[in-house]
């Protein structure tokens, strides 16, 4: 330790040397300074803004660049970079499944509707800055002015349209609307931003309502449900009642053949008779009429054979009958 | 260290000293007004950049010179028809005569707050003279209507007269004009958000409700009657193709009953003769279809077929 013991004749020594050197030391430190101070770098997504003197003098693009040291500032602005603003929700996590939160931005969300309504819609506005003198120098706080004209611009919009529309076939026209129409105000204001893209979210009917507009829904299903029904009933029935007429119809036409050829066939059969009878008639009556008798007579039950004066019947044949009677 | 040594360090400090006092930079954003010991001298710096005023006597009062923000507090006002609604609106203004502003409202916060009662109260004025609608819409667009529900539900929108924009508008000017003298613009006034108040928000989420149910009813009748209807047709249908086909079949059975009866009478209709075998062979079909083992028969030895019973005995 006996060589670093404080020795009060060489600090003196060394003091005075940088007493002597101070120009030189003070040369140095400035020039370094200045030489850090006139480079700087501008990011692949940036561009700098250089103001002399608090004047506005140039805007310089990524890469390595040069200003006038002390005299000149540079303000950085991410101009390739798309920025967001949610209305209605905000997310609380992003990534593979992002997280959002709704509490305590319902008043965002809760718009009145032309037809003096009340919806709930959530909207995200994509934006990039692209004009960086513009947003430094024309508004003060142009994120804000930006919030600002975009809940009013929706209001406008949706307060020109009634409930149902907004719900239902109005969605894709509101963003588009909604991004000319921010945009216009963005030029007047000259905020410097370029509106990319509106994104309408969930538009919904507001939590007490939605349970009604729900049940809307569901009759519209019941509705279709019940003609489905009555028309599946309608097919089932219809084509079999017109299958069923049409063997109706079709029997009756085989009626009415075998009807004819029926007739026909009694008549040809007839004729063919009718020209041996007229050639002969008593006797091919008798012989028709003893053949039927054959034929009829044999089948009969009892038969009771009498002379013409009714009183002599032949007991033979009565008897017959008797025994047949007593038999069953 | 020399006299002369000393007297140029003085100077030095002294001329940094004026330097600093004298000079200052006015950013792009910003401009200035000079006071003289209070009062204002010359006219105000617009332009950027350096400059130089009296060190020590002159003071050098920055003012924005960018559109500045101005936020209304949610106010509760009644409309023309008595609705009460919160109304919270905006606008964005501007310094345009520093002189002027220094004068009359010294800060931003003296404007703020002068703003404050313009535009608060030029927004009563005119939501409490105008409809609801009329701060709600801005056109007398057609809305586009969905089908089914607008059919129930009166889906259009009331007429207006006057319209969100000019009432805005309205504001804006009447607003400027009352800022005229304190060397600001007003550039924009709009509304941010209009909300019922409690108390009326209940009541439309009510009115929605019995609006929806009534709809809901409506499909569900519509599609009972759509079902009846159907149902309706498909009897209509089956008793017409029914009745249809049992008269289409009578025709055709009766046409075929005449055609055989013509054929018939005919054969058999010819003369006295043939009429006499056909009546003769239908007795005669008659007895084989009519007699059975139950049928008794008393014959008589009269009779064509017995008479030869008797005279041979």
């Amino acid at each position: 330790m006996a060589e670093f013991e404080f020795d009060g004749d060489k600090a003196k020594e060394s003091f005075q040397k940088i007493v002597k050197n101070i120009r030189v030391i003070v040369i140095v430190v400035v020039v370094l300074v200045a030489i850090i101070s006139t480079f700087f770098q501008v990011g692949a997504e940036e561009v700098g803004v250089v103001t002399r003197l608090g004047k506005y003098n140039r805007t310089v693009e990524p890469g390595l660049n040069f200003k006038i040291p002390f005299a000149e500032k540079v303000t950085k602005v991410a101009v390739e970079r798309q920025q967001k603003q949610e209305f209605g929700f905000r997310t609380t996590s992003s990534g593979i499944q992002s997280t959002y939160s709704k509490s305590g931005t319902e008043d965002e969300s809760l718009m009145l509707t032309g037809d003096l309504n009340l919806a709930e819609v959530e909207w995200v506005v994509q934006y990039r800055i692209d004009q960086p003198y513009n947003y430094l120098f024309k508004v003060r706080d142009p994120e804000t002015t930006l919030r600002d004209i975009s809940e009013s611009g929706m209001r406008q919009i949706v307060g020109d349209r009634t409930v149902n529309e907004v719900l239902t076939v109005g969605r894709a026209e509101i963003a588009g609307k909604l991004k000319v129409l921010i945009q216009e105000i963005s030029n007047e204001y000259e905020l410097g931003l370029r509106i990319e893209q509106v994104v309408l979210q969930d538009v919904t009917p507001p939590g007490p309502v939605r349970a009604a507009f729900n049940a809307v829904n569901e009759a519209q299903q019941e509705k279709e449900t019940l003609i489905n029904q009555a028309k599946s009933e309608y097919n089932k029935v219809i084509p079999k009642a017109a299958g069923q007429a049409e063997e109706t119809i079709q029997k009756a036409e085989g009626y009415a053949t075998a009807r004819v050829n029926n007739a026909q066939g009694d008549v040809a059969r007839f004729t063919q008779l009718y020209t041996e009878y007229a050639k002969a008639p008593q006797v091919t009556k008798t012989r028709i009429y003893l053949e039927t008798m054959q034929e009829v007579i044999p089948k009969l039950g009892d038969k009771i054979i009498m002379d013409e004066q009714g009183s002599n019947v032949l007991p033979l044949l009565q008897m017959n009958s008797q025994s047949i009677k007593a038999n069953k | 260290m020399k006299k002369s040594t000393i007297t140029i360090l003085i100077a030095a400090v002294v001329l940094l000293i004026v330097i600093a006092q004298g000079f200052y930079v006015v950013n792009e954003y910003e401009q200035v007004v000079i006071t003289q010991f209070g009062k204002p001298v010359g006219d105000p710096i617009t332009e950027a950049g350096i400059q130089f005023k009296i060190p020590f006597i002159q003071t050098a009062n920055f003012f924005e010179k960018r559109y500045l923000e101005w936020d209304g507090a949610p106010n509760q006002i009644p409309t023309k028809d008595k609705k009460f609604i919160f109304v919270d609106t905006y606008a964005r203004w501007q310094i345009t005569d520093p002189l002027q502003f220094y004068k009359r409202l010294t800060n931003e916060r003296g404007a703020q707050s002068r703003l404050d009662d313009i535009l608060d109260g030029e927004t009563r004025d005119f939501i409490a003279k105008n409809y609801l609608e009329e701060t709600v819409r801005t056109s007398n667009r057609t809305p586009i209507s969905s089908g089914a529900i607008s059919d129930i539900v009166e889906d259009s929108l009331v007429q207006i007269y006057v319209g969100r924009d000019s009432i805005q508008e309205y504001i804006q000017r009447s607003a400027s004009l009352q800022a005229q003298d304190l060397g600001i613009a007003i550039l924009d006034f709009r509304f941010k958000r209009i909300n019922y108040v409690e108390e009326v928000q209940t009541q439309v989420y009510e009115r929605m409700k019995s609006e929806r149910f009534r709809i809901a009813d409506k499909f569900r009748s519509e599609g009972q009657g759509e079902a009846s209807r159907i149902n309706g047709e498909k009897e209509r249908e089956l008793q017409t193709i029914q009745s249809e086909a049992f008269k289409k079949a009578e025709e055709i059975k009766g046409k075929a009953d005449a055609a055989a009866a013509a054929i018939y009478s005919n054969a058999y209709d010819r003369n006295n003769q043939s009429r006499e075998l056909y009546n003769f062979l239908m007795s005669m079909e008659t007895f084989q279809k009519t007699f059975s083992e139950e049928t008794t028969v008393i014959l008589s030895t009269d009779s064509e077929l017995y008479k030869y019973l008797k005279s041979s005995k």
